[in-house]
C-alpha cells in the first residue's frame, strides 16, 4: 500500500518501525505526528497512564494536557487531536467493544472537548501498534496521514488530489490503498468534510469496510467541532491499516473469561433484542415513539416535547427503511448491531444531486434533531439532511438543535428573508433547513452565521439585529457553548444537571436520568439526584476509557434485571464489565474501582476545564429553555402540568395569575431548585461551591500531581 | 445434505462420541472440544447438542466466515473468523461451541466419525 500511495503523492515525511505486540490490552507506545514540522514520533505508555488514566479518553486528555498551554486556542498549532480507544477496545466477543474516543479544544467551547465514535480506526489502530494517535501542529497544504501496520511504516503525504468531503474520500483511500478484496477489510480512515472546514460544528467520519454492502461505512465523532480543529489542520484523512483481525488480535489475559461473558451477552440479545427495544431491527430511532409518549421528544426548538406526527419518523418507519438481516455492527462481535443503513437512497439536492449512496442512519439523535425539533416529520428529508451532515463533516446534533433555534428565531421575527438571505426558516421547512446546509458547507451566506453554532449566533442576533439578549439567552440550547443534544428536561431536574453539570457541555453520555426521576420517581431528594449525578457520569465515563459503547449495558438487559436491587445499574451487566476488564487486562477489580478509574479521570477534566480559564459553577449555567417554558405559548401548551405544580408546590392561585405571572413564578421556582441541585451534586463530587474539585478529592483520587494541584490552589 | 441424527431411546449414555469426536478434530480426548455434547438430566433421560446445519449463523457472521459448502454442510473458514462468537449465541441450537485454546468456535460438520463408533447405534448420518 504504501509504495502505491508514494508514487502518487509526495511524501513530506516518513517513519519506520516494528509493530510491537499487543499485550493485555495495550502496545504500551502512542504515536506523536506534528504536521507544523513534519516530525512522527513513538511515545511510551507509562505505568500512570495506564493505572490512572486507563486508555481511551483517559489517554486522550492526559497527552492533551502535555501539549498545549493555558491559553491555547482551538485554531493554534499546539492545539492537539487525540485519538484512542482502550484496552478493551479491538475485543470481539463482547459486543460494543470497538469504541474510540476523540479530545481536541473545542472551537465551540474553547475548553476541553471529548467525543466517542464507533467504526474501525481505533481498534486497528492498535493492531497497528499505537495506544493512540496524537496529532499536533498545522500543515502547509492538504495532508494525509497514512499508518501501515503491516508495511511498518507511517507517512505524511501530501494530498492536493485527495477528495474532501466522506463519502468521496472514504471510497477514494479504499480504492487507493487497497490491492485486493481481503486489504479493505483491515483498513480505516478519519476524514471530516468541506462542512467541517466552513463552519465550528465539524465533526469526524470514522470508517468501517462493510464486508456484505461492499463499500466503507461512516460513524461520527460529532461533537464540539472536532472536525474543524482537523480541516483547520489540513489534514484530509488519517488512514490506518492493520493485520487480520484475530479473536485475540488484543491478547487478553484470560480470553476464556471474556469469551464467556461475551457469549452470554450473544445469547441474551439474541433472546430478549426482539421483545425489548429491537435495536438489531430498528437501531436508536426506536427511542423516537417512546420520547414522543412520554412528552421528551424536543419539537420547535425544546419548546414542546410531542408532536402528532412523529409517528411518520418512528421506529416502525425506520425498520421499514433500513435493509434488514445484516450484522450491523460497527465493530465486530457487537450483536446489537445498531449500525443501520438506508440503502440506494438518491441523493435529491446539492453537489451530489443523483447520486445512489448509503445513508448511515439515521440514528435517534438525528432524527429528533434535524426532524422533530425543526418541525420536519418527512424521513427523506431527514436521509437527505443526514447524507449531508456525514459528509460534508458537520454534526447532525448541533445542526439539528442550532436550526430548530434559527427558526424559532425566525417566527419571533428576529430573523426575516432579508436577514437570512431569502431563506424561509420557519418549523417545518424541510427545503430551506437543506439550503442551509449547504450553504454552510460552502461557507456562504447566512450559512456561515448559521455554522458559528448558537452562542455565537446569540451575540450576532443582539449586535446586528438588535435581539433581546436575555431571549436569545432562554431559547438558545446550548451550555458552555455546545448545542444541546436531543431529550426536554423540563420535567426532570437531575436530567437538568445530567446535561448542565457536564465536563464538555449538554450530551446525554454522560448523564440520562429522566426515567429514574421523571417516572420512576426514584430520585425524590437532592441527595438521591447527586448520588446519580455522581454514579452515573462515572459510570458512563468508564466507557469512555476503556474503548466501549455504553448501548449494551441498558439497551438490552436480563429478564431479571427489574427483580435486582439497583435495576438501573443493571447489576448483571457491570460485573459482566468487571469480567471484562480484569480478563483483558489482568488487572483485579471490583465494581467500584471501575468508579474510582472514572472519578480520577473526571477530576482530571474539570481541572483541565479549569486551566482554561472555565469549569466553575458559572460556566455550568442552563438556558431556561432547558428548565421550564420560556413562552406563553409554551406555559400554554402544558398550562395543567404547570398550574398543579404552582398549585400544589408554591400554594399559589394559578385562577388569580395571568400566564405571564405563571411564567415568573415557575421560573423562580425551578431556577432555584437548579441551583440547590448544584450544591447537592457539587458536595457528592467533592467539588466546591464553586465547582472546583478539592484538594483532598484530587488526592484521594491519586491525581494530586503538582500541576493539577496549581490549577485548582487558584480557586481555593 | 448430510445431517446428523441421534436416537435417544438408542444412545447408552458412554458419551464415545464426544470422544471420538474431540480427538478426530483437536487429537485430544476432551468433552469440552467435542461438536457433540450428550446430556443427562440426573433422571435417566439423555439429548444431544449438534449442528443440524440450518445455517442461521451463517447471516449473522460478520466476517463472512461461515458459508454453506457444496454440499450443504455449514463450515467455517478459519482464515476469516474473528472470533467473535456471535455465532455461538445466536446458534438456535446452542450447537456452536468455544474453548479457550483457541479463539475461533467449531461445529458439527456431519464427518460421521462418531456414527460409525457408537456402541449403540445411536447416531447415524441421513441425507437431508
Amino acid at each position: 500500500m504504501s509504495e502505491k500511495t508514494q508514487t502518487t503523492r509526495r511524501v513530506l515525511a516518513e517513519y519506520t518501525y516494528e509493530p510491537p505486540p499487543v499485550e493485555r490490552g495495550y502496545t504500551g507506545r502512542t504515536l506523536y505526528v506534528n504536521l507544523s514540522n513534519n516530525t512522527i514520533a513513538a511515545k511510551p505508555v507509562t505505568d500512570v497512564m495506564k493505572e490512572k488514566f486507563i486508555g481511551g479518553r483517559g489517554f486522550g486528555l492526559w497527552l492533551l494536557w502535555h501539549g498545549v498551554k493555558d491559553d491555547t486556542q482551538w485554531n493554534d498549532p499546539e492545539n492537539e487531536i487525540v485519538i484512542s480507544s482502550g484496552p478493551i477496545g479491538g475485543v470481539t466477543q463482547y459486543p460494543g467493544s470497538g469504541k474510540s474516543l476523540v479530545v481536541a479544544i473545542s472551537p465551540t467551547t474553547h475548553s476541553v472537548m471529548d467525543s466517542n465514535v464507533g467504526g474501525h480506526f481505533g481498534p486497528l489502530l492498535k493492531f497497528a501498534g499505537w495506544d493512540a494517535i496524537e496529532i499536533q501542529g498545522k500543515a502547509e497544504e492538504d495532508v494525509i496521514v497514512v499508518i501501515d501496520g503491516p508495511g511498518g511504516r507511517i507517512t505524511i503525504e501530501e494530498a492536493p488530489d485527495v477528495p474532501v468531503d466522506t463519502h468521496l474520500v472514504g471510497h477514494w483511500l479504499i480504492e487507493q490503498l487497497a490491492e485486493k478484496e481481503e486489504d479493505r477489510y483491515f483498513i480505516s480512515s478519519v476524514s471530516a468534510g468541506t462542512g467541517a472546514e466552513n463552519t465550528l460544528i465539524g465533526c469526524l467520519n470514522f470508517s468501517f469496510y462493510d464486508r456484505r454492502r461492499k463499500a466503507p461505512r461512516f460513524k461520527q465523532a460529532g461533537r464540539g467541532g472536532i472536525g474543524t480543529v482537523f480541516r483547520d489542520k489540513h489534514i484530509k484523512a488519517l488512514v490506518v491499516r492493520s493485520g487480520p483481525v484475530r479473536g485475540d488480535s488484543n491478547h487478553p489475559a484470560d480470553l476464556q473469561r471474556i469469551a464467556r461473558v461475551g457469549a452470554k451477552l450473544h445469547k441474551e440479545i439474541h433472546d430478549y433484542d426482539d421483545e425489548q427495544n429491537r435495536m438489531r431491527k430498528r437501531g436508536t430511532p426506536y427511542l423516537v415513539q417512546i420520547m414522543n409518549d412520554y412528552d421528551l421528544l424536543p419539537v420547535h426548538n425544546f419548546k414542546y416535547g410531542s408532536h402528532p406526527d412523529a409517528v411518520k419518523i418512528n421506529g416502525d418507519v425506520w425498520e421499514a427503511r433500513f435493509t434488514q438481516g445484516l450484522p450491523d455492527g460497527c465493530w465486530y462481535g457487537c450483536t446489537l448491531s445498531c449500525s443501520h443503513a438506508v440503502d440506494g437512497y438518491t441523493v435529491r439536492t446539492g453537489p451530489y444531486k443523483g447520486q445512489t449512496v448509503i445513508v448511515d442512519g439515521p440514528e435517534y439523535e438525528t432524527i429528533a434533531g434535524c426532524g422533530a425539533n425543526c418541525g420536519i416529520f418527512d424521513p427523506d428529508a431527514i436521509l437527505e439532511i443526514n447524507f449531508y451532515c456525514d459528509t460534508y463533516g458537520i454534526d447532525t446534533i448541533s445542526f439539528g438543535t442550532l436550526t430548530a433555534f434559527v427558526m424559532e428565531c425566525y417566527e419571533a421575527g428576529i430573523l426575516d428573508k432579508e436577514k437570512t438571505g431569502g431563506l424561509e426558516l420557519h418549523f417545518g421547512n424541510a427545503e430551506a433547513a437543506i439550503e442551509l446546509l449547504h450553504q454552510m458547507a460552502r461557507g456562504e451566506g447566512f450559512g456561515k452565521i448559521a455554522g458559528q453554532g448558537i452562542r455565537r449566533m446569540k451575540q450576532i442576533f443582539a449586535e446586528r439585529f438588535g435581539a433581546d439578549p436575555a431571549f436569545l439567552q432562554d431559547i438558545g440550547m446550548e451550555a458552555k457553548g455546545l448545542e444541546y443534544s436531543e431529550y426536554v428536561t423540563k420535567e426532570s431536574l437531575a436530567q437538568q444537571g445530567g446535561y448542565g453539570l457536564t465536563n464538555k457541555g449538554p450530551q446525554h453520555d454522560e448523564a440520562w436520568l429522566i426515567f429514574m426521576d421523571m417516572v420512576s420517581n426514584l430520585l425524590p431528594t437532592f441527595e438521591d439526584k447527586a448520588e446519580a449525578l455522581h454514579y452515573f457520569p462515572m459510570w458512563r465515563t468508564w466507557f469512555g476509557l476503556c474503548g466501549l459503547c455504553k448501548l449494551p449495558w441498558n439497551d438490552i438487559v436480563p429478564p431479571d434485571n427489574a427483580y435486582t436491587d439497583e435495576p438501573a445499574k443493571i447489576p448483571d451487566h457491570v460485573q459482566n464489565y468487571v469480567e471484562l476488564f480484569s480478563g483483558v487486562t489482568g488487572r483485579k477489580v471490583t465494581a467500584d474501582d471501575l468508579i474510582t478509574m472514572s472519578e480520577a479521570v473526571y477530576n482530571f477534566q474539570r481541572v483541565f476545564n479549569l486551566r482554561l480559564g472555565f469549569g466553575r459553577r458559572e460556566h455550568d449555567a442552563v438556558p431556561y429553555r432547558s428548565v421550564g417554558p420560556v413562552t406563553v405559548e409554551e406555559y400554554e401548551s402544558r398550562a395543567e402540568r404547570y398550574d398543579k405544580q404552582l398549585q400544589e408546590t408554591l400554594g399559589l392561585d394559578p385562577e388569580k395569575m395571568t400566564t405571564e405571572e405563571k411564567i415568573a413564578a415557575l421560573r423562580e421556582y425551578r431556577e432555584e431548585q437548579y441551583q440547590k441541585l448544584i450544591d447537592a451534586v457539587y458536595k457528592r463530587r467533592g467539588w466546591t461551591s464553586d465547582g472546583v474539585p478539592k484538594v483532598e478529592t484530587l488526592k484521594r483520587l491519586g491525581i494530586d500531581f503538582p500541576e493539577v494541584v496549581a490549577v485548582v490552589k487558584k480557586y481555593l | 445434505m448430510k445431517v446428523l441424527s441421534y436416537d435417544p431411546d438408542a444412545c447408552v449414555g458412554c458419551y464415545i462420541c464426544e470422544e471420538v469426536c474431540s480427538e478426530t478434530w483437536f487429537k485430544v480426548t476432551d468433552a469440552e472440544k467435542s461438536s457433540i455434547r450428550i446430556y443427562d438430566d440426573g433422571q435417566g433421560g439423555l439429548s444431544a447438542v449438534f449442528c443440524n446445519q440450518c445455517g442461521e449463523c451463517i447471516d449473522v457472521c460478520p466476517s463472512q466466515a461461515l458459508y454453506r459448502d457444496r454440499k450443504g454442510i455449514v463450515r467455517l473458514r478459519k482464515k476469516l473468523c474473528v472470533g467473535c462468537l456471535a455465532c455461538v449465541g445466536f446458534c438456535p441450537y446452542e450447537a456452536m461451541f468455544y474453548h479457550p485454546d483457541q479463539p475461533e468456535p467449531f461445529k458439527c460438520i456431519s464427518c460421521g466419525k462418531c456414527v460409525e463408533e457408537c456402541p449403540a447405534e445411536a447416531l447415524t448420518i441421513n441425507e437431508q
